[in-house]
């Protein structure tokens, strides 16, 4: 139920509803969409970004709140710490316990490596457990990893890494085999095929899904995995600062736990950043999809330590984030509501857009709907479209709703909305980080070494904007790799004396290029304090 | 839209605070000054980290739920529960079976459910929880599959249950056991993988790698998209 004021717009898109499943909307040219692209999405937003004075990116790009915390001080000196004595000694350090943590901790416990995981909230408190929608494979007949390499690549504007994105498609497949055979419970007909949908500017239906609960279902099965390996999971603490030994090379991590505030020192042969993104830094003001921890910490670390970064100006805004009620504003209303059917709708009632367009897409003309085309509804954070969930009802009969998309009927249900009889509004929300440190195809940073990445903090196997479906398969496929790596290089490593050398040299190439701030990072967590929206 | 705000009084750990009424009980908690460590994960009810229980003053029934799903109100007594110590067994999934043999080996307590039903009255996702746990019971693992899928295993359940059991342990085993032994094989993805290995997309591969630019935009902008 919708308060009074929403009463005449839902009327019209009501009247419309069967006009508008049977209507099926052009998608953009080329052009058009790099018109849109250009005037309404926020990457574009040139006073949103500020230049990096110094680091390994010096003269690039990127969001004034990222700048801010990598030109950041670290929130430790090299003296508060006793290096030599550490708390822990492993071969494999994780740091990050999402998907691609827990991946790389499974392939290198496999590879009979000493691999442990730290985590600065629980192991699972990462966007893959909100992941929604689903992950690509090509695995049916008509398809193939050259088809879903092309998708890809197009759809992130050209600009992704030939060898990483290579990677992703033909590993795809035995990604999924891998979750199946860890007892993910994908969706499938009774003879076992697979049941795939679209994705916003897939030209093939290859998205694998667990109803709406895709990523919750594979984290889970990982996490439930680790544990029965008995991998050690150190929860609650995060990683302030990499360490790195004599010879520049990763050589483990200053940690501190995140209730005591006590400091600990944990070497390793080889260290894995699996920090995931950054929507808790509510870039441009904008609320996010993103879980609490969601803070570009591994940017930082890396950055700090000498990792270079690769479109770190890129972030990915979901179109559909909720809009109403502003309990929920920002949260994620899965792509898949569109591949089942729902079609976008103006507050006048007509469809303006062709519902799978990519995501960049997708949100700019969201934007440009709401802005200068006056054709948004009002809400109490702003304004939004409709996403005319009934529509899938209607196309693919009773219960499809249920049956599908169960998370969000009950997320909407909480609040009065029966998403299977009304619409509901939807406008974007910061979703994922496109770029993050520039790694080669064994996962290695390209700069430091015995120093990996894996998952959302890894920049260009996208290139600048990302398919759905895509990440929740990146962090399966690089996070295997970089376990498997790691492990693999942590047996010819021999780790020199642990340093922390990087953060003076680093302080005074701040000093250099003049630029003052009391700022310090990573961030750990937002702050949202005494204040009534969390943004 | 100018929206008029009316506070409500709610109890955090039995203090009482002023707080706007629109607010979820985890943003009233940070609205009150909490910065919050514990109890807070996905913030949009996915993860189960903010498994929360109140009672409404001057009523006596206890409730139940996530605190980022759920409006404040009038009176709250809230108490959240951060970490329940749930039993996890450990298993090798590959030297396992689907029988009723494995249940009564890791989770045996599933045996001394007394039918109190308090699980279910108490789950944050509305899920029938007992009817899983019986399912479970029988060995019917591909019905409490389903019956518990929408689990987000925040350890309500477990923390009003008389008989001592960890319901969302014996689902997540149940579901993995349905996933990995029950459900039907999927020949064309073990097909696509033999292709895969057998180099048999390599070649097309390295050469759409190595096209200009200008050629791949050709390619993408006329490709033809499934129906």
């Amino acid at each position: 139920m919708y308060p009074n004021q929403y009463e005449a717009s839902l009327k019209l898109v009501e009247a419309a509803r069967e006009q508008n499943i049977a209507y099926t909307p052009n998608r953009m040219t080329a052009e058009e969409k790099e018109t849109l692209l250009a005037t309404y999405h926020p990457d574009y937003r040139k006073e949103e970004f500020s230049t990096l004075a110094f680091g390994p990116n010096q003269g690039e790009q990127v969001p004034h709140e990222l700048c801010e915390m990598l030109q950041a001080h670290s929130r430790i000196k090299a003296e508060d710490v006793d290096l030599t004595n550490p708390a822990y000694d492993v071969d494999v350090l994780i740091i990050g316990g999402g998907g691609a943590g827990s991946s790389a901790a499974i392939e290198a416990h496999e590879a009979g490596a000493n691999v442990m995981i730290v985590t600065k909230l629980r192991i699972g408190d990462a966007n893959t457990m909100m992941a929604e929608g689903g992950i690509q494979a090509a695995d049916k007949p008509n398809d193939s990893p050259a088809i879903h390499y092309l998708d890809a690549f197009g759809g992130g504007h050209f600009a992704a890494k030939p060898e990483l994105l290579s990677k992703l498609v033909t590993e795809a497949p035995e990604a999924i085999q891998w979750l199946d055979a860890l007892g993910v419970e994908f969706d499938k007909s009774p003879d076992g095929t697979m049941i795939t949908t679209h994705g916003g500017g897939t030209s093939r239906k290859r998205m694998h899904a667990a109803k709406d609960y895709s990523g919750a279902e594979i984290m889970r099965t990982l996490r439930d995995e680790v544990l029965n390996r008995g991998i050690p999971v150190i929860d609650f603490t995060a990683a302030l600062e990499l360490i790195l030994d004599e010879n520049g090379h990763a050589a483990g991590a200053v940690l501190k736990n995140m209730e005591t505030g006590e400091l600990y020192v944990a070497k390793a042969k080889t260290v894995i950043l699996a920090t995931g993104g950054a929507g808790r830094m509510h870039y441009q003001g904008f609320p996010t999809s993103n879980h609490y921890g969601a803070t570009a910490d591994g940017l930082v670390l890396g950055y700090r330590a000498g990792a270079k970064l690769l479109y770190a100006d890129t972030l990915q805004y979901h179109p559909t984030g909720a809009a109403f009620p502003e309990q929920i504003f920002g949260a994620l209303v899965t792509e898949k509501v569109r591949s089942l059917g729902a079609k976008l709708i103006g507050a006048d009632g007509t469809v303006f857009m062709h519902p799978l367009e990519t995501r960049d897409v997708a949100a700019a003309s969201i934007i440009r709907e709401c802005s200068d085309r006056h054709n948004g509804v009002a809400t109490p954070s702003g304004f939004g479209v409709w996403l005319d969930t009934p529509m899938i009802e209607k196309i693919g009969g009773e219960g499809t709703i249920e049956a599908r998309i169960p998370a969000m009927m009950r997320m909407f249900g909480k609040y009065g909305i029966d998403i299977r009889r009304e619409p509901i509004l939807v406008y974007p929300t910061l979703h994922y980080q496109n770029g993050g440190l520039d790694i080669t195809d064994d996962c290695m940073t390209t700069n430091v070494e015995n120093l990996f990445a894996a998952g959302e903090v890894v920049g260009g196997i996208h290139g600048r904007n990302r398919l759905m479906g895509n990440s929740l398969l990146d962090i399966i496929v690089f996070g295997r790799s970089a376990g498997k790596n790691a492990a693999a290089r942590a047996k010819e490593t021999k780790v020199g004396t642990l340093t922390l050398e990087h953060i003076a040299k680093f302080d005074a190439a701040r000093k250099a290029a003049g630029i003052e701030t009391d700022a310090v990072s990573p961030k750990l967590l937002p702050s949202y304090t005494g204040q009534k929206s969390g943004i | 839209m100018v929206i008029m705000e009316t506070m409500v009084t709610i109890y955090l750990f039995g203090k009482a605070y002023q707080v706007p009424d629109n607010l979820t009980i985890m943003r009233a908690m940070e609205y009150s000054g909490y910065q919050l460590v514990r109890g807070c994960g996905c913030r949009n009810g996915f993860c189960g980290a903010c498994a929360t229980i109140y009672r409404i003053k001057g009523q006596t029934e206890l409730k139940t739920c996530l605190a980022c799903q759920t409006k404040v109100e009038e009176g709250m007594y809230i108490a959240t529960l951060p970490f329940f110590p749930l039993v996890k067994q450990v298993y090798d999934i590959n030297n396992i079976k689907p029988t009723e043999q494995i249940m009564m080996q890791l989770y045996p307590e599933i045996y001394a459910c007394i039918g109190c039903n308090a699980c279910t009255k108490s789950c944050t996702q509305g899920l029938n929880v007992m009817q899983y746990i019986a399912y479970a019971q029988r060995g019917e693992f591909d019905k409490c599959a389903e019956e518990s899928f929408d689990c987000v295993m925040c350890g309500v359940c477990s923390s009003r249950c008389p008989a001592g059991i960890s319901h969302p342990q014996v689902a997540m085993l149940a579901r993995r056991l349905n996933g990995k032994y029950l459900a039907p094989k999927s020949a064309h993805l073990d097909e696509r993988v033999r292709e895969i290995k057998d180099g048999t997309f390599t070649e097309l591969l390295e050469a759409l790698m190595q096209k200009p630019i200008s050629e791949m935009k050709e390619l993408y902008n006329n490709r033809e998209i499934e129906k």
